[in-house]
């Protein structure tokens, strides 16, 4: 299936990257060489075949429901981009 | 000075415990030799003589036992407490961790000495290390060659003899595809034998952190160094015996089976007659070797380029320029515009791709088209891999169809970068531990040599390896070039 550009303007803003003009063309052109490859899969029957999300087979372990420390704030804070009262600010939501 | 190029970890345990040198001499050794010859390879990004040295001064001063004091690079997508960690990104350029990863914590437990952190393509996505923000790795063999990827920093730094180990992660390939590319041994653990605490996600399904070394034996004493839980990591679990170290010779009554459903993904005829030579000598030495099928071998590589972005686009949301890294706002700026300036800067061409592709595989009305399928497909691997091993102990292949390929080759065809990976991704998706031993050259270059087991079979697998590598006798030092400077 061959992938638009508005594909690519709608992906982009779901996944909130900001791309130039060059890029887009560039992602549309990929992005359709790319999906065409993987297409070949719809060439197999997967009729009630189960889906595998995970090698191991493993369920919902958890650990004891424990109160323990957690990282101090002013560490965790010292790798913020914009850290403020105790917390990361961010510009306005709207 | 101490000759460090093809100096394994077994040998430096033995100069150190005679104490013909003692671990500040081994550690400057290694240290100077990446100064003298890294500028033409850049295996590094970083490294920590300061700090490497007091730990060498503190094992001499007060004694060492077992691998401490040994060198060890680490891949710089293993987050070290207080010490800088890119995962070859601009977007976590400076960034520090507040904590050592799982990996990371039992390797300095072990008294093993960092003496840096490796270059990698960015975010671990890539084949060639060419997509590091921070500049290309070159071939030891040849330097205007790649090293292969992602972990090429970590595998050019083992076969450039700056040091004796490494760790690097196998997410498709990114272990064992760099190790053959740069004739070292590479092992990819089984899913959730090493801790994923403190590495920096890319495909949580598939990550998995594993080691390099110049032998067999090297790898397996690192093996026994990283395995085990960790209550950090939910998905990570104990061997169900502990790693041994190999020494027996024959491969007497081992069924290796050669997949031609994967040999058919095209291999060049140079490493194809290298493995094929290897195959033989694994019959010399008493091994059966029988073909074996795995006919949904064709279908990993396409399931796996969907199912591979698609988790790395959910794990790549975190970098949004609010907790850590880079952000970029202007004034006026809303978040969500902040969100999307951010990471157009922060990162590179190959990640954007895969972060689109991952997010349109999730996107409503594609998910069953092509998340949802890829993972029926991925059952449909493990079941072959399932049959393939109820006949045979191992599954043998070349490691990647090709040796070294040229700097910038394939960098403007993202499908012929991923074919790179075509014999290795099927264990990924089969969450299986495998291994890559030098089996020779072609052209002048290393050929991988890549052994599968099932689940939990690493010393299985190391013993068949160990075995074979003796028998091939492959010098892994890398020709008169720079890196004999």
């Amino acid at each position: 299936m061959a992938i638009s550009s508005d594909d690519v303007l709608h992906v982009a803003r779901l996944a909130r990257l900001r791309l130039t003009d060059d890029e887009v063309t560039r992602m549309t052109e990929q992005l359709s060489t790319i999906i065409g490859h993987v297409e070949q899969l719809s060439s197999l029957d997967l009729q009630g075949v189960e889906p595998t999300a995970h090698a191991l087979d493993l369920t919902n372990r958890v650990r004891a429901d424990a109160a323990r420390p957690s990282w101090p704030r002013d560490e965790v804070l010292r790798n913020a981009p914009d850290p403020a009262d105790g917390g990361f600010r961010v510009p306005p939501t709207a | 000075m101490t000759e460090t190029l093809g100096l394994t970890a077994e040998r430096c345990v033995e100069l150190l415990d005679a104490r013909e040198v003692s671990c500040r001499e081994l550690v400057t050794a290694y240290l100077d030799r990446i100064q003298a010859a890294d500028g033409g390879i850049h295996a590094f990004l970083r490294t920590r003589r300061e700090a490497a040295l007091a730990e060498a001064d503190g094992f001499d001063r007060d004694g060492r036992t077992g691998l401490q004091g040994v060198p060890i690079a680490l891949k710089d997508i293993l987050c070290t407490k207080g010490e800088e960690t890119t995962a070859g990104s601009r977007i976590l350029e400076g960034h520090i961790p507040i904590y050592d990863g799982g990996c990371v914590t039992r390797v300095k437990a072990a008294g093993l000495v960092a003496l840096g952190k490796t270059n990698m393509d960015e975010f671990a996505m890539g084949s060639s290390t060419e997509n590091s923000a921070f500049g290309v790795t070159h071939n030891p063999w040849d330097t205007e060659r790649v090293p292969g990827g992602s972990s090429g920093g970590s595998a050019a730094a083992v076969a450039a003899g700056f040091a004796p180990l490494s760790l690097g992660t196998d997410t498709g390939g990114s272990i064992r595809q760099p190790a053959a590319l740069c004739g070292v041994v590479g092992m990819k653990p089984t899913y959730g034998a090493v801790s994923r605490y403190g590495l920096i996600a890319f495909a949580s399904s598939l990550d998995q952190i594993g080691p390099f070394a110049l032998t067999v034996r090297d790898a397996a004493l690192l093996m026994q160094v990283i395995c085990g839980k960790d209550p950090c990591d939910s998905t990570s679990v104990d061997l169900p015996e502990p790693i041994e170290v190999p020494s027996a010779g024959s491969m007497r009554g081992v069924r290796l089976g050669v997949p031609s459903d994967l040999l058919a993904q095209g291999v060049e005829p140079g490493v194809r007659e290298a493995f094929d030579a290897s195959l033989a000598a694994a019959e010399g030495l008493g091994a059966e070797i029988v073909e074996t099928a795995l006919p949904h071998a064709g279908y990993a590589l396409p399931a796996y380029y969907l199912i591979a972005p698609a988790e790395a686009s959910a794990n790549l949301s975190r970098f949004d320029g609010v907790r850590y890294g880079l952000r970029l706002a202007e004034p006026g700026d809303t978040v969500g515009d902040m969100y999307g300036r951010t990471r157009a800067a922060g990162f590179g061409p190959e990640v954007k791709r895969r972060i689109m592709l991952g997010t349109y595989a999730l996107s409503a009305g594609y998910y069953d088209a092509y998340y949802g399928m890829a993972q029926k497909v991925r059952t449909r691997i493990r079941e072959d891999f399932a049959a393939a091993f109820a006949d045979v102990d191992l599954v043998v292949s070349p490691t990647s169809p090709t040796v070294a390929f040229r700097i910038g080759e394939r960098v403007d065809d993202p499908w012929a970068m991923y074919a790179s990976d075509v014999l290795t991704v099927p264990v990924n998706l089969a969450g299986l531990p495998g291994i890559s031993i030098p089996c020779g050259t072609s052209e002048g270059l290393p050929v991988g040599f890549q052994m599968v087991g099932p689940a939990f079979s690493e010393n299985r697998i190391l013993r068949a390896a160990h075995a074979l590598e003796s028998a091939i006798g492959f010098d892994p030092r890398p020709p008169a070039t720079v890196v004999r400077a």
